[in-house]
């Protein structure tokens, strides 16, 4: 009987161990199906708004039905000629503005980031303990909260309803900092630092050349972030630009949006679409294009090896 | 939804801005406000017109879209001006520009568009310059009484009229003319129209409103309320007058027998509802329509023009609804050029560059300008507006004020007014909530309550 029992038992239990290891990948839940679907349709459907509302004319989006086509022209390529033409093409210029303050602040953010954060991780010094418990505070500082005080300052020093308004503030990136941190700290092994000062490296030498190569995945992560942020950025260049001119795209936007809105103003909505459709294909595209480093890049540090 | 949370970040931003701002005109000499005396003309036209001849750098604030035009003439008539025109924001939005750089001391622009609601606020903060200085008093008679009313306070003159919207009631006759309502003469017909179309199709409104400050405080003045008194650093809220009363009486029956389209002016909705015919009529400034035309497109030939409803029979009492005025800043660099920008947009040649380009004048001779007053509008049928709304500007009903708070308490009227258009609180509760909040707001400024 015992035997039997023992038997009948061992299978059962070499089979357990598989399966649950199986199982994650092969069963397939209907609820979880279910709610992933949900949530694609729900980021989906802006996106599919956008799209199908760019092909209609400013009197065809009052007089159709929001998420289907309209019978009118079918103004997409107009809207587009349109958008990059108005006011003399000052859509244009507004692009240009956001990739001067991406490339510049985005690009500056991240390469101060790696820089501190490699810095913090992997050197010790004096303070060390204060500038972590900065870095962590700064983080739970919301921008938006800073923007006046930093307005007041700028003003002082006259840098108000410049690029440089938007810029500098943008250099700055708390979280990314804290990101290269953790993620230099797990990426770099010491050891082969230590190798690098015994064959005669010099510091420089060896962040460069050994250093960032190792850090690719935290750095696009890094410069995805803030590149979303910088290139979404509203409230720091509504409080600190006047001149349309310097405006990026979010402000030039919504000042299109805004002009219906008063006495005389001619209503654009359809360029307000169109510009909106091209203002979020670039980041789109570096998502995209992007989305094998990020990935790792996020997942690093998460386990313990 | 968005918008939405963006004009509250934006209410509060210019709420502590405004305080920082009070608190030190608080310190300065207060008899100087509610004195009264106007000071006396040190810069002569001679002064300015060399000024313009010599030439500089203007910056100007402002969203009025025809004003491009009047640039450019002007840089062309005056070549060594070069006038850099901003549009930083439509009204509240630049308002905060405004109070953030008065606040910091600089980039504030030489000349700002600023709203005749919003004018006192920026007029008792000493922020504008008083066109005393360079004789404007002399101008009084070249624009009509209700801009020029507007742009005088305490005895200064803060700003040139730029243009005014006396109200008429624009409405779709196509609809009207379906269920076979007569344009209301009283606003007691009007309630009957809204009654008898709402009936005839649930889905059509005679109206539109969710709660705007604006609307209610030129429908108080229209039925010759005067709730906000403001003498010097004295001021005072009442609306218990009979005026207030009579706009109550009218509006409160309309929200609670819902015969209001529940649907925000100037959001998508409204505009459909105007082009498709579902809001039937619509209360309004006479700048309204150039906004029809460009905005509201295939409502093209159904609507016309009335004059305003009245709260009696046969009367003729008319309110300004929005309008705007160029002022000059205290700190503008180059005040003395700046003026002779005003006037040339504001009272000279741009006058009628504006106009041509459907902006709706301030100044009288426009308005009894027979060329003008012929004008047919296509979109009104071929009809004649211009005749009914010089007659609205002549009936706006004198002594209206705003109060030096105005921008703040615009700001807070959805939370306290907006309430009765959307729940169970009545008008009256409301606008007994709008003038508490804003009388202790106005306190917090150091002003005298009564």
């Amino acid at each position: 009987m015992t035997t039997m029992v023992t038997a009948a038992q061992a299978p059962e239990t070499d089979e357990a161990p598989t399966r649950r290891g199986k199982n994650p990948r092969t069963k397939k839940s209907i609820v979880l199906t279910l709610l992933t679907g949900i949530v694609l349709i729900y980021s989906l459907l802006p996106l599919v708004w956008l799209l199908i509302n760019s092909t209609k004319t400013q009197d065809g989006l009052f007089t159709s039905f929001g998420l289907w086509f309209d019978d009118g022209p079918f103004a997409f390529f107009s809207n587009i000629a349109d958008t990059l033409t108005y006011n003399d093409g000052i859509f244009l210029r507004w692009l240009g503005n956001t990739l001067l303050y991406v490339v510049i602040g985005a690009g500056g953010a991240t390469f101060l980031a790696v820089l501190a954060g490699y810095g913090l991780a992997k050197f010790d010094f004096v303070g060390k303990k204060a500038v972590f418990a900065i870095v962590i505070g700064a983080v739970a500082v919301p921008g938006t909260a800073l923007a006046v005080p930093t307005f007041l300052m700028f003003a002082k020093l006259g840098l108000t309803n410049t690029p440089w308004a938007v810029i500098i503030p943008s250099l700055i990136t708390p979280f990314g900092l804290y990101l290269m941190w953790t993620f230099a700290a797990e990426a770099v092994p010491t050891e082969i630092l230590e190798a690098a000062r015994v064959d005669g490296s010099g510091e420089f030498r060896t962040f460069f050349r050994i250093v960032l190569p190792l850090l690719a995945p935290g750095i696009v992560t890094v410069l995805l972030f803030s590149m979303v942020a910088t290139w979404n950025n509203y409230f720091l260049p509504l409080i600190m630009l006047r001149d349309p001119d310097w405006y990026p795209l979010t402000l030039g936007l919504n000042a299109w949006n805004a002009q219906a809105a008063t006495a005389g103003g001619e209503a654009i909505f359809n360029l307000v679409i169109t510009g909106s459709l091209l203002t979020i294909i670039p980041l789109l595209a570096a998502f995209l294009l992007l989305q094998r480093y990020w990935q790792s890049g996020l997942a690093a540090g998460s386990v313990k090896e | 939804m968005s918008a939405l949370t963006r004009r509250r970040l934006l209410g509060a931003a210019l709420a502590s801005a405004v305080t920082i701002g009070l608190a030190a005109c608080g310190s300065d000499d207060d008899s100087s406000t509610g004195g009264g005396t106007a000071a006396a003309q040190s810069v002569s036209d001679a002064d300015v017109e060399a000024a313009l001849q010599a030439g500089g750098n203007l910056t100007v604030w402002a969203w009025e879209p025809t004003l491009t035009k009047v640039v450019a003439e002007f840089q062309k008539k005056y070549p060594k001006v070069k006038v850099n025109l901003a549009n930083v924001g439509t009204s509240a939005d630049q308002y905060t520009a405004l109070q953030n750089a008065f606040q910091a001391g600089s980039g504030i622009p030489d000349v700002a568009q600023i709203e005749y609601y919003a004018l006192p606020q920026f007029a008792l903060q000493k922020n504008l310059k008083d066109l005393n200085a360079f004789g404007a008093a002399s101008l009084k008679d070249q624009y009509n009484t209700g801009p020029w009313n507007s742009v005088n306070s305490g005895g200064g003159i803060y700003g040139l009229p730029m243009d005014s919207g006396p109200m008429a009631l624009f409405y779709n006759k196509e609809v009207f003319d379906k269920y076979k309502v007569e344009v209301p003469k009283t606003w007691t017909e009007f309630l009957e129209a809204a009654r008898t179309i709402h009936k005839a199709d649930p889905k059509v409104y005679i109206a539109n409103d969710t709660g705007d400050a604006g609307f209610v405080t030129s429908m108080i003045w229209q039925a010759g309320g005067k709730p906000y008194t403001v003498d010097g650093e004295n001021v005072g809220i009442n609306f218990a007058d009979a005026g207030t009363q009579e706009f109550v009486k009218v509006w409160q029956t309309l929200i609670s027998e819902k015969l209001l389209a529940p649907i925000t002016s100037w959001s998508d909705q409204w505009f459909q509802g105007l082009a498709n015919g579902s809001i039937a009529s619509l209360a309004t400034g006479a700048w309204m329509p150039a906004n029809f035309v460009t905005s509201a497109a295939s409502g093209s030939g159904k609507w016309r023009a009335a004059e305003l409803p009245q709260y009696t029979a046969g009367g003729t009492a008319s309110a300004e609804n929005g309008g705007s005025s160029l002022a000059i800043t205290e700190k503008a660099a180059a005040s003395t050029l700046a003026y002779g920008f005003l006037k040339y947009a504001n009272q000279g040649d741009g006058v009628k560059i504006r106009v041509d380009n459907g902006a709706f004048p301030a100044t009288s001779a426009t308005l009894n300008d027979p060329n003008w007053l012929n004008t047919e509008f296509d979109y009104f049928g071929g009809q004649k507006a211009n005749e009914v709304f010089a007659k609205s500007a002549q009936g706006v009903v004198s002594g209206w004020t705003y109060l030096p708070v105005q921008v703040y308490s615009n700001s807070v009227f959805n939370d306290t007014v907006g309430k009765a258009y959307v729940s169970n609180t009545t008008l009256t509760d409301g606008l007994k909530a709008w003038q508490d909040q804003t009388l202790n707001y106005a306190k917090d400024q150091g002003f005298t309550v009564k």
